[in-house]
């Protein structure tokens, strides 16, 4: 069963954040462990791994990009591997930079300014993603999304620096 | 109109629920603990005859023998500093690679564990015992005192541990209660549990912060409130942060004020005890006024203090900022701003020190919620969730990992298998492969925290994968899934899955108990169930005894005449050695004493029966016999 499925909602690249916490909460009153604490071990058991996948579902499917990523994957576009090269050149010298500005990033301000932009481009390429699933583009679905993962990434890694910087 | 109910499966209410199964809500606390029930939605705390809820977390082994636990105990921790343990809690799970984490905090003799994941051992009394055991005092104090209350027996809890709590401290307090003879229903973060208190009364809804400063952790959490469902979304703290670094902090100024005077003292145990003791009661009245003094007497050589507000607050301001620090991480961790939180729970005795008050007011830009005792709160919650786990309840509580679990890769480095925040109970697998040629084995190191380094991050659990196949490197695919259950303890299984014969390996960590503790441990336990068994018994043939001794003296006294001088000195003689027997230790004596005298008194007994039915019948007519008989 797939995530959509699981969770009773319709397979799609968009969703209401209010709409999947509707149908997260309510199968997770259904089978939350909580509910089962005197019921036999089976029961239980059944219910634990229920609610696990729930919770596995929620996840993947809260997040826009994680959802896109998902949902890419089941119209058949795989992407590598997490942590893998990044096979496109372009992406790549574009990563390679942005990663010495940030290293070089010596300011909470000057790495909030790279994030800013991160986030902001972040947006933008979702934003194309609906269009090119109509159209159903699959080199092009794959190379934005690769994109979007190196976006997501580096957001992160500046919140991390950022710390960092607090700290000193 | 009588509707018929249908329950969705799983939510079916359960048959005669309550009847004689109470459970009851713990929350096992550094410096206090509370033990509390709810009915009917409303909880509360249960107190002892004095009316005080609050149970000391203090265990003491005294020199005279037997456990004392909370008020009394504390009373010893001056007098017998070496039979005492306070904040213990601070250990729960703790290895000798923790010991940097509360070396000089605590002022006991610490025996590390003997392997890497062994937990230390505490030497009190003359005697190596674990936290787990010394909690375990705790928890079958609070058992009693809910069992006293309640004139139930009570076999089940709901526990609340910190948030930040890791896997070993929560396998170390689910140890504890089993020692204590508690099943537990669930461990419940303690900031989830305060929240559930404050949620269900008011009817809560919005973004809501659990900011809980105890005596020993500090845990910060951000909640989503809607509709029963309470959805934790991020939770952040630090296990060795609390308002006793605060009395600390006050114990060393007077310590060194005492320094500066030219008093010559010895600092042992006994002095850092008497020492913190009036740092914390010097704290505790600077919550309400801004000037205290206090008199230290150390080896019969009294000082006098004082300390103003401001001055302990300079002393403790660089605490209060780390939580605060803590807490903004906790917020970026959510993507969140402190401005969309609707309201801040306080919890902890240590929030009612007015710079923590002030601190968090000026963070989330609002005045924090206090109307629930912040040292009662969290027992309250976890006594709500206990009746909802019996009782069945609307409410949902949706729980997460607090820190992030992984593996050790190539080069002491960690790979995130589940990374914290996410809702738990959750399962999730990653594959991972050889890296020689015919490897045959791989090592799996099973890590807790944050940092990117193995050496940085807690060890849980080492096993290793026998029996892959010969392969070219690579080739291998073995899938490593970790499952957290719904108290957030974890399980860790793998497999090869290239060839069909599936290894598989699953390992529970035990994290710092080995078996052969627990076993002593639970084997202790049952030895002290016959102690007490041996007790009830030795005080019953004693009742016994004295209630058969007071008939005879009473008969004695009324027809002590039936009796021969050689009777009655027999008589009198085994009379002596039961009494004798009563004021001794020895059941067995009592009991052979018992029977003795009973076997010398039988004629006596027998003759005054005949001199009764005598007496009784001596003047009556058979036909006055009879209608005795009718009558009666």
């Amino acid at each position: 069963m797939d995530h959509f499925a699981r969770l009773g909602l319709p397979a799609a690249l968009e969703l209401e954040p209010a709409t999947l916490d509707r149908a997260y909460f309510a199968r997770q009153r259904q089978w939350h462990p909580d509910r089962f604490v005197a019921k036999p071990p089976d029961e239980r058991a059944r219910a634990s791994a229920e609610a696990a996948a729930l919770n596995d579902a929620y996840r993947t499917l809260k997040d826009p990009l994680s959802r896109a990523v998902y949902f890419a994957a089941l119209k058949g576009v795989e992407l590598p591997g997490d942590g893998k090269t990044i096979d496109d050149p372009e992406l790549l010298m574009e990563v390679m930079d942005a990663r010495e500005e940030l290293h070089e990033a010596s300011s909470v301000a000057e790495v909030d300014a790279l994030a800013a932009f991160a986030r902001e481009d972040l947006q933008k390429e979702l934003a194309t993603l609906p269009r090119l699933f109509l159209a159903n583009d699959k080199p092009a679905i794959r190379k934005t999304l690769l994109r979007l993962r190196y976006l997501d990434k580096f957001a992160e890694e500046a919140k991390a620096r950022r710390t960092n910087l607090g700290k000193s | 109109m009588t509707l018929l109910e249908i329950h969705e499966p799983g939510e079916t209410p359960l048959p005669h629920a309550g009847e004689g199964a109470l459970a009851v809500g713990i929350d096992l606390g550094t410096t206090n603990s509370v033990v509390a029930i709810a009915r009917d939605g409303k909880p509360a705390a249960l107190h002892d005859e004095t009316g005080k809820a609050l149970v000391p977390s203090v265990v003491a082994y005294p020199a005279a023998g037997g456990v004392q636990v909370g008020d009394a105990a504390r009373l010893l921790m001056t007098r017998e500093p070496r039979n005492v343990v306070a904040s213990v809690k601070r250990l729960m799970g703790r290895g000798a690679a923790d010991l940097h984490a509360v070396a000089g905090v605590l002022p006991y003799e610490i025996e590390p564990g003997s392997g890497e994941t062994d937990m230390v051992k505490l030497r009190i009394g003359g005697k190596a015992r674990s936290p787990v055991e010394i909690s375990a005092e705790i928890l079958k104090a609070l058992r009693k005192r809910a069992e006293d209350a309640l004139e139930k027996p009570v076999e089940r809890a709901v526990i609340t541990v910190p948030a930040y709590f890791d896997d070993a401290a929560r396998t170390a307090t689910r140890d504890a209660a089993r020692v204590a003879g508690l099943e537990v229903l669930r461990l419940v973060n303690e900031p989830t549990a305060a929240a559930l208190a404050y949620g269900l009364d008011k009817g809560a809804e919005g973004l809501y912060a659990v900011y809980d400063l105890g005596g020993g952790t500090f845990d910060f959490s951000l909640l989503r409130l809607e509709k029963g469902v309470f959805q934790v979304l991020a939770t952040g703290g630090d296990t060795a942060l609390g308002g006793d670094d605060f009395d600390r902090a006050i114990a060393e100024r007077l310590l060194a004020e005492r320094k500066t005077d030219g008093l010559a003292d010895t600092v042992d145990e006994g002095a850092v005890k008497t020492a913190l003791a009036l740092g914390r009661q010097m704290k505790e009245q600077l919550s309400d006024r801004d000037q205290t003094s206090g008199r230290l007497e150390l080896s019969g050589v009294p000082s006098f203090h004082a300390l103003g507000r401001a001055d302990f607050e300079a002393m403790i301001a660089a605490y209060v900022k780390r939580t605060i620090d803590i807490a903004r991480h906790v917020l970026t961790d959510a993507d969140m701003k402190a401005g969309e939180i609707h309201g801040v729970v306080l919890v902890g005795g240590s929030t009612r020190v007015p710079l923590v008050r002030a601190k968090v007011a000026e963070m989330i830009g609002k005045p924090p919620l206090t109307d629930i005792d912040p040292d009662e709160v969290v027992a309250l919650g976890a006594a709500l969730q206990a009746e909802a786990l019996t009782g069945g309840s609307d409410t949902l509580l949706l729980d997460v990992t607090p820190l992030s679990l992984g593996l050790e890769t190539m080069g002491g480095l960690v790979e995130k298998i589940v990374p914290r925040n996410t809702p738990i109970p959750v399962q999730l697998a990653q594959e991972f492969t050889t890296y020689q040629d015919g490897q045959s084995a791989m090592a799996i190191h099973v890590v807790q925290g944050e940092r990117e380094m193995v050496a940085d991050c807690r060890s849980l659990a080492r096993f290793e994968l026998l029996g892959i196949p010969p392969m070219t490197a690579g080739a291998a695919r073995i899938r490593v899934t970790f499952a957290v259950d719904a108290d957030g303890l974890l399980t860790v299984s793998a497999e090869e899955r290239t060839t069909g014969v599936a290894q598989r390996v699953e390992v529970k960590p035990s994290y710092g108990l080995s078996h052969d503790d627990m076993a002593d441990m639970l084997y202790d336990s049952l030895e002290h169930a016959e102690d007490d068994m041996a007790r009830r018994l030795l005080t019953e043939s004693r009742v016994e005894a004295e209630r058969g001794l007071l008939a005879l003296d009473g008969a004695l006294a009324k027809d002590g005449g039936l009796l021969s001088t050689e009777e009655r000195a027999e008589l009198d003689v085994a009379r002596l050695r039961l009494q004798t027997a009563t004021k001794g230790e020895d059941r067995d004596e009592i009991t052979a004493a018992a029977e003795a005298l009973e076997t010398l008194s039988k004629p006596f007994a027998e003759r005054r029966m005949d001199r009764g039915i005598r007496e009784a019948l001596s003047g009556l007519s058979v036909a006055d016999l009879e209608g005795r008989v009718g009558r009666d």
